[in-house]
This record gives structure tokens, sequence and C-alpha cells, in this order.
């Protein structure tokens, strides 16, 4: 084991693909196990995003600098301008369609 | 039915910054058909996703305003033209259908100069068609109906799900 010497590049890649896997993890739990639209929104609009993020990253400090990585750092903005407003219309298109967000039981019967 | 439109800045905002974009990218796609995964059809599809955005972010009129449901037939039909009458050239040229290496004493070039022309030719018709075709489906299947109904057309009762929709 102790004849494995990654560069450094790669174990700091290593890590950032694996936080970008713990946030697609979380992400696809909150997907499954919250109770409706808007909490499943929460978890999956920010999650996904910043776990591409740090996929992308990862993949670029893996490849170097060249051409392909400066395609991936196109991909990442525009994921990243382009995934909160998805999921901001989303929940504005839900919210306009009147759908009401889940409450506690205990707290409606209060209502 | 997208009959209203609500004005929502961050979206508007968003499509505007982002449609040059997606549509250089389809241009992209189109250009390098044949050296990397793509082509005329992927191209044409993902320029017919920028209309659609227009048309999702703006609404039908603005989109409308843009490129209308006649131009886009004729535009797909111009596509078909470019497509088939390549293929035709090298008929008439002596080879066979789409055999592109007949087009290399018309152009002037090479074979190889002339296969990779006439690939670039076709699939620019096909982007043509492909992208005309998608935004006319899209303007039948979402918009604002423009034809009058027929006569014998049946005007269902109104159910609760009809009322189902964006509030006022």
């Amino acid at each position: 084991m102790s004849n494995i010497n990654l560069p450094f590049h790669d174990i700091c890649a290593i890590i950032l693909i694996l936080g970008g896997l713990f946030f697609f993890f979380t992400s696809t739990v909150g997907l499954l196990r919250f109770p409706d639209l808007y909490t499943r929104m929460h978890a999956t609009g920010k999650g996904d995003t910043l776990a591409v993020l740090l996929i992308i990253s990862g993949a670029i400090l893996h490849h170097g600098l060249n051409l392909d990585s400066a395609k991936l750092l196109l991909i990442s903005v525009f994921i990243s301008i382009a995934n909160p407003t998805g999921t901001h219309a989303i929940g504005r298109a839900a919210y306009r369609c009147g759908i009401k967000p889940w409450l506690k039981k205990d707290v409606s019967k209060v209502k | 039915m997208l009959t209203q439109i609500y004005k929502n800045l961050i979206v508007q905002t968003v499509c505007r910054i982002i449609i040059p974009f997606i549509q250089i990218y389809a241009l992209y796609v189109i250009a390098h058909g044949h050296y990397s995964p793509g082509g005329g059809f992927q191209g044409g599809v993902i320029l017919a996703a920028a209309l659609a955005l227009i048309f999702l972010a703006y609404g039908q009129d603005a989109a409308v305003r843009r490129l209308n449901r006649h131009q886009a037939v004729i535009l797909c039909a111009i596509g078909v033209f470019i497509y088939a009458g390549i293929g035709l050239l090298c008929l008439l040229a002596g080879g066979n259908f789409l055999d592109y290496s007949r087009l290399a004493p018309i152009l002037g070039v090479t074979i190889p100069r002339a296969r990779s022309l006439g690939i670039l030719g076709v699939e620019i018709g096909v982007g043509l068609a492909v992208m005309s075709a998608m935004y006319s489906i899209i303007i039948d299947v979402a918009g604002k109906s423009t034809i009058a109904a027929p006569r014998d057309f049946v005007q269902l009762p109104k159910t609760k799900r009809d009322n189902v929709g964006p509030a006022a």
C-alpha cells in the first residue's frame, strides 16, 4: 500500500468526485424520502447542481489544462446558470397551480 | 394550453442570455457531425429547443414573430430539398444516390474533401428540416389554436378537471 503515490492533483480530483457522488446520493435520498414537491425540489435543485459542479471540477483537475477542460468549464458555467433557473420555474409553476406545501399534521390541526 | 403568459423576470433574463449559446452549440453540433457525435438531426433538435425556450419564456406571440408556422413549413421543405438535391446531383454526375465522390470534379477539389463537403451540405439540409418540423410540431401541440373548430365539433361539457391550471 505504501508504494502508491498519486500526484497531488489526482488526489484532489478523487476527493472532489467523491464529494460530488456524496451530494448526488443525498439529493437522491431527498427525492425519494421527502413528502411533497417543494421539499423534493429543495433537495434535488441544490444538491444536483453542486454535485455536477464538483464532479466537473474533479474531471478538470484530472485532465489538466487543454481544450477539453475548457469545454468542461463552459458546461459547468451553463449548468450553474440553467439548473437553478429551471428549479425556480418549476417551483413557481407548481405554486401557481395551487399545490399546497406539506405541513405536519398537528400544525394543520392547530390551524 | 399556454394561453396565459406570466412575466417571469428570472426566466426571461436567463433565456435571453443562454439562447445565443444554445444556437451556437447547435451549429457546432451540425458542423462537427462527421468528426464527433452529433449531426444534422441532433443539431436541428437543439435549434428547435432554443425556439421552444423562446416559446415558453416569452409566449407564443414572441416566438411566432421570429418564425411563424408558414415559414417553418417552407424551411422544412427547403431542408428536404437540399438533402435530396445533393443526392440527385451525385446521381446526375454518374454515381449512386449520395455518392459524394462524384461531386469532386464539379466542386474542383479532391475526392476526400468532396465527401466531407457533401456530408456537411446534407447535414445542413437535415438540420433545417428537423428544426422547422420540430418547431411546427411544438406550435401545433402547445400553441393557441388558430384554426376554427369544424362545424360538427361537439363541445364537451366542462368538468372540474378543466379548471385545474394557473390561478388568475
